[in-house]
């Protein structure tokens, strides 16, 4: 067994010991769907939106959403205070470096909220009759980009904070924001023309109408790849050259 | 042949030099301290034996090897406990050696690391909420559990109790026994003395003096003083006559002999001779304390 697959064992070992994370993280984005769901207007179609019914509409905000919990929360402040207290000056000295530890978290992020789309996804089909997406590699393209863009800006807010509490504290105060353009309040469809070009160049907005587009069927369009592919370069690049181990 | 060799190591934080031509070479199963005063470069230049740090000048050869060339092979030969380097706070004890333990080629049995270190009761205790001594000796723990050749241990008793400090002590020694070559970072004198079978003293990032701790002292001044309360009246003449003695003045009813070399044997020897008995008979040498103020002009304290 290799070490990354061994931290991976243990940081998720981990990450099950800390019970406010797992909520929010795992349990939150279902509840969420059920909730939005189980309100009839939600269920109704709506001729302004072409037919679809805003429960259509979320499933891919919330599936967004998941990334970004993982990627705002969880990954920058779990770094962060591994940095503070030493941990991968530790590994430092050990034959592993600590970059597999970053890979650890990473896969480790990845995984859940994949598993998370996964569930949210099963709920939505089943209890709200929301179909799967229509074009599935058009669906997985534009989830990895968005996933990219919003681990490089995770990595980022990893990179610049000072400690492992100022990297929760970024963290959070972005989370708000990039939901927002997301269309957590109000779905894309429904912001004024202002807002929805604001989102268009967001990670998550970018990353919830690639999302949408995939779901009904289409291709993201390119505006949407070139601002998800720009945040990560942009972001990651950043991240990359101010990034420190201890 | 000397297991670690620093020569005239150079270390520069932009405009500071903190670590300024340190040279020294520790033998095979020594325990080798670094004594000085905190910001004198120690922990600088342990790091650049290490491999932490890329070195500004000089060089350094642990087991041969170039710690910055050879990163991957000092890794599996230089265990590490550095200072202030935690672990995360759900980790158990239990979960910490085994995850690090799976890192290295070939490891040692954790569980016996674990029993020598008297943690077995705690292997299912996470790491915040072992004690400041227990997660010092996980720490060591960790810091052996690639079965290294080199232990760096630096500042590890700081923030312990005397009793931890002691017992902490106690475990190096048992490190040494099994033929680890161990580089001891300190600013104890007491820990020093009683631990390193040498030591180098630094500040200010320059090596000022490398010798066993009472070579050091006697570098220094050799000189002791013995007082004593004789039985009955003696000649000071009969003392002042050795060759090891310089002084002897009266003190109230107390003798003081002043001298060196081996000069509680001398005096005794004569005592002895005329049928004196020395009553509360003390000695009195310089300290490593004292040594170390007059080798770097300041007391280590400050």
């Amino acid at each position: 067994m290799s070490a990354l697959t061994r931290i991976t064992r243990t940081e998720t070992t981990l990450f099950f010991r800390e019970p406010t994370a797992v909520f929010f993280t795992l349990a939150f984005p279902p509840i969420l769907m059920i909730i939005l769901g189980s309100v009839p207007a939600m269920r109704n179609p709506d001729p302004g939106l072409g037919g679809l019914r805003v429960i259509d509409l979320y499933a891919p905000i919330i599936v967004a959403m998941a990334i970004a919990m993982f990627s705002l929360s969880s990954l920058p402040q779990q770094f962060a205070t591994y940095r503070e207290k030493g941990i991968l000056r530790r590994m430092r000295t050990t034959p592993v470096k600590p970059s597999v530890m970053l890979g650890a978290q990473l896969v480790m992020c990845t995984a859940m909220s994949v598993g998370v789309m996964i569930v949210v996804l099963a709920i939505a089909r089943l209890a709200f009759s929301v179909d799967l997406p229509q074009q599935p590699a058009a669906y997985l393209l534009a989830y990895v980009l968005c996933a990219l863009a919003m681990f490089s800006l995770g990595l980022l807010v990893a990179s610049l904070a000072p400690s492992g509490k100022g990297a929760g504290a970024i963290g959070t105060l972005l989370f708000f924001p990039v939901l927002f353009f997301g269309g957590l309040w109000i779905p894309r469809a429904g912001m004024p023309a202002v807002l929805r070009h604001i989102s268009d160049f967001t990670p998550l907005g970018a990353g919830v109408q690639a999302l949408q587009d995939a779901s009904a069927g289409h291709w993201p369009q390119l505006l949407h790849i070139g601002v998800m592919l720009g945040w990560t370069i942009v972001a990651g690049g950043v991240a990359a050259r101010y990034f420190r181990w201890e | 042949m000397a297991i670690i060799e620093v020569d005239n190591l150079v270390k520069r934080y932009g405009d500071h030099t903190a670590v300024n031509g340190v040279s020294f070479a520790v033998e095979q199963g020594e325990i080798f301290g670094i004594l000085g005063p905190n910001g004198a470069g120690k922990t600088t230049t342990v790091e650049c034996v290490e491999g932490l740090r890329t070195p500004d000048g000089g060089a350094v050869r642990v087991c041969g090897i170039d710690p910055q060339r050879d990163t991957g092979e000092l890794r599996e030969l230089l265990g590490a406990q550095l200072q202030e380097s935690e672990l995360p706070d759900k980790l158990t004890v239990g979960e910490a050696m085994k995850l690090y333990s799976s890192f290295y080629r070939e490891p040692a049995d954790w569980h016996e690391l674990i029993e020598t270190l008297n943690l077995t009761d705690k292997l299912g205790t996470q790491f915040r909420r072992l004690s400041g001594g227990q997660k010092q000796r996980l720490s060591i723990a960790l810091a052996r559990v690639g079965n290294p050749a080199v232990a760096v241990l630096d500042e590890l008793t700081t923030g312990l109790d005397p009793q931890a400090r002691r017992d902490t002590w106690d475990l190096i020694e048992r490190i040494r026994a099994r033929g680890v070559t161990i580089l001891l970072v300190t600013h104890f004198m007491e820990e020093a003395e009683r631990l390193c079978d040498r030591l180098a003293v630094v500040d200010s990032g320059a090596v000022v003096a490398v010798d066993t701790p009472a070579g050091l002292v006697a570098k220094v001044d050799d000189t002791q003083r013995i007082r004593f309360r004789p039985s009955a009246p003696l000649d000071h003449a009969l003392l002042a006559a050795l060759p090891e003695v310089t002084h002897v003045e009266r003190a109230g009813s107390q003798l003081v002999v002043t001298g060196t070399g081996n000069l509680l044997l001398a005096v005794t020897t004569v005592l002895a001779r005329n049928q004196v008995v020395a009553g509360d008979l003390r000695v009195e040498q310089t300290s490593l304390d004292d040594a170390f103020v007059a080798l770097t002009g300041r007391s280590i304290h400050n």
